[in-house]
C-alpha cells in the first residue's frame, strides 16, 4: 500500500459530504483508474439549510484544505484542481484563496446550480457548462468524471481533514454545525465518536425545553427526539449538522418549509422529484389535504428519484412522523 | 448469461439493460426511453424491482447474471402508478383532436395500469403552442419534460431545441439563438412519446376537399410510404401494401391515385443530366429531394446554394404532371384539381408552400399528408385497411421504374441518377446497375466511379448531423465530393418524420429491405427506361420546349430564419 492510501487509510476517514464513503478507497479507485488526464475537484456548494462548515473552514482554516488539495494533484499526477464555490464564498474569499493557491494548478469557479449542484456529478455537468442535472451512474466519477476523465470529487471539510492529516494533527474530530432555536449558530470541532447528546452537553447547547433535533442537514436530515440522542452522527445519514426545534413547533409549519425547500432547489429532471415535490406542496396548500396521496408521492420519491436529492425529500418528514409526532 | 424476470431463467447478453433482456418476454412500460438516444432515466416509469427490495429503472440498469428482476410488484406498481399520474398532469388531454388518439403510450398506461389522468390538475394549461416555419407544431402543454426532442435535434445538428427553468419551471422551448433555425425534419416528432410536437395538420383541408364535389383531388404517394404504413395497421415493418393503400384512398374519395414514383423519375432523369453538365464544369451537385436538407443548406451553409441541384422534388414533379399534362389530356381545368401528396416527411409540407414552386400561379402540391396522417383519416372513415383488395395506380402517371423504388432510402437518390447519368447521358454499357457500395443505412457512405475515363467521387450521407460533418470538410477543402446525396433523416425517408412510431434501427432495416426488392422486380430498372415518362416527354414536354425548365426546375436561395411563432 502507498504511503497516501496508508495515512488514509489509518485515518479511517470518511468522506464529509453525504456519502459516508471512505476517503481511502475514492483516492485509490481514481489513482487506479486509466485516463489521458485526471482531474481533483473541491466541492464547496454547501447549499443545505443549518450547513456552513465549509464557510468555517474557508474563514479559518483555508490553508490546511488547500494543502489536501495539493496532495491531491500530486499524488494522482492531475492535470489541474477545480474548487467548486458556493456563490456567495467566491465572493467572500477568492482572493484570499487565490493568495494561498499561487502558482499551484487550482483553479477557483463560481457555483451555477444551488443546491443540486452539491451533487457531485450535476457539479461536474455545472463545470462543463452544461445544465445542472445529475449524470447517470455508473460510471462513477472515479472512472468518468470531469470532461470523460478520472476525477476525484471531495468535499472541503474532507480536503481539510486531510491536510490535517498531513500535518499529523488529525485527531478523528468532524466539524459539526449547531444552529437553531435557543442555540447560537456555530461550528465546533469535535470527536466524530461523540453521542449526539454529549456534542449538545459538552457546547452548552442542551436545551433546557422539551425539543427535539434534526440531524445530519436541515433539510434532508432526519428528524430524533431527545430520547435518541445516544447515537453518534456516523450512525445517521449526512453532514455535519445538529439543528434544535423547540418541541412546540408545530407540524405544519415544518413540513411546509422542507418541502418549500425541496421543491425549489429541484432541478427537474426526473418525474417523482420534479412533479413531485411540486404535488406535495399542492397539497399541503389545498384546503383538505389527501395525506394517502402525499405518502404515496413521498414513496416514490424514496423509492424511484434519480438522485440523492430526490430519495432524501421523504426522510426529514416520516422520521419527524416516527420520531416526533404521529401524522394527523 | 441468465437472469430471472419474474422467476422465469431469461438469457441476457453482457451490457444489455434489463430493458433489452426483457424484450418481447415482458412488457415494461417506458416513455423518455428510446433506443436511437441515449439512456436518459428521467420519467422512472420502467421500474422494476431487485431482489434486494431495491427498485431500479429498467432501461438504465445493466443485468448482472443470476440477476433476479420483478416487474409486478406492489412496491413497483405503487410508484409507477403515482410517478404515471404525475405526468398525465403535465400533459393536458386534447386526444380528440390528436392523430395520436387510440394510438398513444399515455392511453395504453393509463388503462393497464389503472393510473387515473386526472388525479392531479393539469399544471400546463397556460403554456404556449409554438409553429415553427409554418410547419412543426410544438404544444408545450402536453409536453412531459423527457427531453428526446432537445436530443434527436442536437443529435440532428439543428439546435432548435432548448431548455430553460429548473425544477418544475423547466421548460422545453425553441431557442432564441439566431444561428439557428428548424429545418422541419421531424424528427423530434417521431421521438416525442406523447405528441406534443406534430406536423402542421393538413388532414382536415383534405377531408373537406374530398367532400367537395367540385374538385377533383388527386393522391400521390411516395416511394418509401408502402413500406411503412402497413405498421399503422398491425402489419410488420417492411411489409409492402402498395395494392391495399391505393384501394383505400379510393376508398376515401380520391378520384385519382398516382404514384410519386413517377415523379422520381422525372426527377433523376432532369437530375442526372444536371449532375452530368455539372461534371463537365467540375462543379458539385448535391440532391435537391429532401426538403429538409435544402433548407439546412439554404439557412447554415448558403454559399452552396448554388450547388443544390436545381431539379424539383419527386412530389413537386409529380404535381407538376398533373396539373398540365395529365389535365390537359382529361380536359380538367387545373384549378379544380387538388394534388395531395402522401408522404413520410413533414418538411415536404414546407416545400409545398414554398413561392417559387408555384406554376401558372398554382401551388403544384396543395396538400402534405403524412404516412400517419393518412392512416389516422382511414381510421376516422372506418376504412378497413387489412380488407382492403389490392388496385394498381391510376394512368398514366402510375408506372415507374425499379430506380424510383428505392429513392426511399438513404443512396438511392444517388444509385438511380448514376443509372441514368450513366447509361443515357455518358453513353457508357453497364456491367451492373447495383451500386452496393453506396447502400446501406451506416451515416456516410463514399465511393467512386469512372464516367468517360475521369474518376468522380460521390458521398451519400443522412441524418443531418452527418450531413454537417460532410459539409464542414467540403468547405474547409477536405473533401471535394462530385456529387453529394443527402437525406436530413438518418437512413432516409423510410426514416422520415411522418412516419409510423415507433422507430429503431431494426424498423429502419426492415422498411428499407422492400425497396430493393422491389427495384431488382422491377420490368425498368432505369428512369429513363419507365415508358410512361418516354411518352410525358413525347408528348408533352417535347411539344412545350419553352415550358420544359420551368416545369421541372427551381431555384433556391439564402432561407431567412424562420424562428418560432406562437400561436395561442
Amino acid at each position: 500500500m502507498d504511503k497516501t492510501i496508508e495515512k488514509l487509510t489509518r485515518a479511517d476517514l470518511i468522506g464529509r459530504g453525504c456519502g459516508n464513503f471512505p476517503t481511502a478507497s475514492k483516492w485509490q479507485m481514481v489513482k487506479e483508474a486509466k485516463g489521458a488526464k485526471k482531474y481533483v475537484v473541491c466541492n464547496v456548494s454547501e447549499g443545505e439549510p443549518g450547513v456552513f462548515k465549509d464557510g468555517w473552514v474557508l474563514q479559518n482554516h483555508p490553508d490546511i484544505a488547500i494543502e489536501g488539495i495539493k496532495h491531491a494533484i500530486k499524488y494522482l499526477g492531475a492535470k489541474k484542481a477545480v474548487v467548486y464555490l458556493r456563490q456567495d464564498y467566491y465572493q467572500k474569499y477568492q482572493s484570499k484563496l487565490r493568495k494561498l493557491i499561487g502558482k499551484n494548478k487550482i483553479e477557483l469557479f463560481k457555483e451555477a446550480g444551488g443546491y443540486i449542484g452539491g451533487e457531485e456529478t450535476a457539479l461536474l455537468e455545472s463545470l462543463e457548462g452544461r445544465r445542472v442535472e445529475p449524470r447517470l451512474k455508473p460510471p462513477y466519477p472515479p472512472q468518468v468524471g470531469l470532461y470523460g476523465q478520472p476525477t476525484l470529487v471531495n468535499n472541503l471539510e474532507t480536503f481539510y481533514e486531510i491536510g490535517l492529516i498531513l500535518r499529523g494533527k488529525y485527531e478523528k474530530k468532524r466539524l459539526i454545525c449547531f444552529s437553531g432555536q435557543g442555540v447560537k449558530s456555530q461550528v465546533h470541532e469535535l470527536p466524530e465518536n461523540w453521542t449526539i447528546e454529549k456534542m449538545l452537553k459538552e457546547t452548552g447547547n442542551w436545551p433546557k425545553f422539551s425539543f427535539f433535533v434534526q440531524v445530519g442537514g436541515g433539510a434532508a436530515g432526519t428528524v430524533l427526539n431527545s430520547k435518541q440522542l445516544q447515537q453518534t452522527l456516523k450512525d445517521i445519514h449526512g453532514l455535519g449538522s445538529i439543528v434544535v426545534y423547540h418541541a412546540s413547533e408545530g407540524p405544519k409549519k415544518l413540513i411546509l418549509n422542507w418541502v418549500r425547500f425541496f421543491k425549489a432547489e429541484s432541478c427537474g429532471k426526473c418525474v417523482p422529484c420534479r412533479e413531485g415535490t411540486y404535488r406535495l406542496l399542492e397539497i399541503l396548500n389545498s384546503k383538505k389535504t389527501d395525506w394517502q396521496l402525499f405518502e404515496d408521492i413521498l414513496f416514490a420519491l424514496e423509492n424511484s428519484s434519480f438522485c440523492g436529492l430526490g430519495m432524501s425529500v421523504p426522510r426529514p418528514i416520516l422520521t419527524y412522523w416516527k420520531n416526533v409526532k404521529k401524522r394527523s | 448469461m441468465y437472469i430471472k424476470i419474474n422467476g422465469k431463467k431469461v438469457s441476457a447478453k453482457p451490457e444489455q439493460t434489463i430493458l433489452e433482456a426483457a424484450h418481447g418476454i415482458v412488457a415494461i412500460p417506458t416513455l423518455c426511453h428510446h433506443p436511437d438516444l441515449k439512456v436518459k432515466a428521467n420519467c422512472r416509469v420502467c421500474l422494476v424491482e431487485l431482489k434486494n427490495g431495491k427498485l431500479v429503472t429498467a432501461c438504465s440498469t445493466k443485468v448482472k447474471d443470476g440477476m433476479e428482476v420483478f416487474t409486478d410488484t406492489e412496491k413497483v406498481k405503487r410508484a409507477r402508478k403515482i410517478n404515471l399520474e404525475m405526468i398525465f398532469a403535465e400533459h393536458e388531454e386534447k386526444c380528440p383532436e390528436c392523430i395520436w388518439d387510440k394510438n398513444c403510450s399515455l392511453q395504453d398506461y393509463a388503462k393497464k395500469y389503472q393510473g387515473k389522468i386526472t388525479r392531479f390538475k393539469d399544471r400546463k394549461k397556460n403554456r404556449n403552442i409554438f409553429g415553427f416555419s409554418n410547419t412543426i407544431l410544438f404544444d408545450q402543454t402536453k409536453c412531459i419534460d423527457c427531453n428526446n426532442c432537445i436530443e434527436v435535434c442536437h443529435k440532428q445538428e439543428v439546435h432548435f431545441y432548448d431548455k430553460a427553468g429548473k425544477g418544475a419551471d423547466s421548460i422545453v422551448l425553441p431557442t432564441k439563438n439566431k444561428k439557428y433555425d428548424c429545418t422541419t425534419c421531424g424528427q423530434c416528432i417521431t421521438h416525442c412519446p406523447v405528441g406534443a410536437i406534430q406536423g402542421n395538420p393538413h388532414w382536415p383541408e383534405v377531408e373537406a376537399s374530398l367532400k367537395d364535389k367540385k374538385k377533383i383531388v388527386v393522391a400521390q404517394v411516395a416511394p418509401s410510404v408502402r413500406a411503412s404504413i402497413g405498421e399503422e395497421f398491425g402489419y410488420e415493418p417492411g411489409t409492402v401494401v402498395t395494392g391495399e393503400l391505393v384501394s383505400a384512398l379510393k376508398k376515401l374519395g380520391f378520384d385519382y391515385v398516382f404514384d410519386t414514383n413517377f415523379g422520381a423519375d422525372i426527377t433523376t432523369f432532369e437530375e442526372a443530366g444536371e449532375c452530368f453538365e455539372c461534371l463537365g464544369k467540375g462543379k458539385m451537385v448535391t440532391t435537391s429531394c429532401c426538403p429538409a436538407w435544402v433548407k439546412f443548406v439554404e439557412f447554415n451553409y448558403p454559399e452552396f446554394v448554388g450547388n443544390i441541384s436545381t431539379t424539383k422534388s419527386p412530389q413537386q414533379c409529380l404535381g407538376v404532371a398533373v396539373k398540365t399534362y395529365f389535365a390537359e389530356k382529361m380536359k380538367i381545368d387545373p384549378r379544380k384539381i387538388k394534388v395531395v401528396s402522401i408522404m413520410p416527411c413533414v418538411a415536404k409540407k414546407f416545400e409545398a408552400d414554398r413561392p417559387e414552386l408555384e406554376y401558372n400561379n398554382m401551388k403544384m402540391v396543395d396538400y402534405v399528408l403524412t404516412t400517419r396522417e393518412v392512416a389516422h383519416m382511414m381510421r376516422r372513415a372506418k376504412i378497413d385497411f387489412t380488407k382492403m383488395k389490392p388496385q394498381k395506380f391510376d394512368d398514366p402517371l402510375g408506372q415507374s421504374s425499379g430506380a424510383a423504388a428505392i429513392y426511399g432510402v438513404s443512396g438511392g437518390v444517388m444509385e438511380s441518377a448514376l443509372r441514368t447519368a450513366l447509361d443515357y447521358y455518358a453513353g457508357q454499357k453497364l456491367k451492373s446497375i447495383d451500386f452496393k457500395q453506396i447502400r446501406g443505412l451506416e451515416g456516410t457512405k463514399k465511393a467512386e466511379i469512372m464516367v468517360k475515363g475521369k474518376k468522380v467521387k460521390i458521398i451519400v450521407t443522412s441524418g443531418l448531423g452527418n450531413a454537417k460533418k460532410v459539409m464542414d470538410l467540403i468547405k474547409a477543402g477536405k473533401e471535394n465530393p462530385h456529387f453529394l446525396e443527402v437525406m436530413a433523416c438518418p437512413g432516409g425517408c423510410i426514416n422520415g418524420g411522418g412516419q409510423p412510431v415507433p422507430t429503431n434501427a431494426q424498423i429502419r432495416a426492415k422498411r428499407a429491405a422492400p425497396l430493393y426488392v422491389l427495384d431488382k422486380k422491377s420490368k425498368f430498372r432505369k428512369a429513363h427506361d419507365n415508358p410512361g415518362l418516354k411518352k410525358l416527354y413525347k408528348e408533352y414536354i417535347d411539344k412545350h420546349p419553352d415550358l420544359h425548365h420551368e416545369m421541372f426546375h427551381t431555384s433556391n436561395y439564402r432561407q431567412k430564419r424562420w424562428g418560432a411563432r406562437r400561436l395561442n
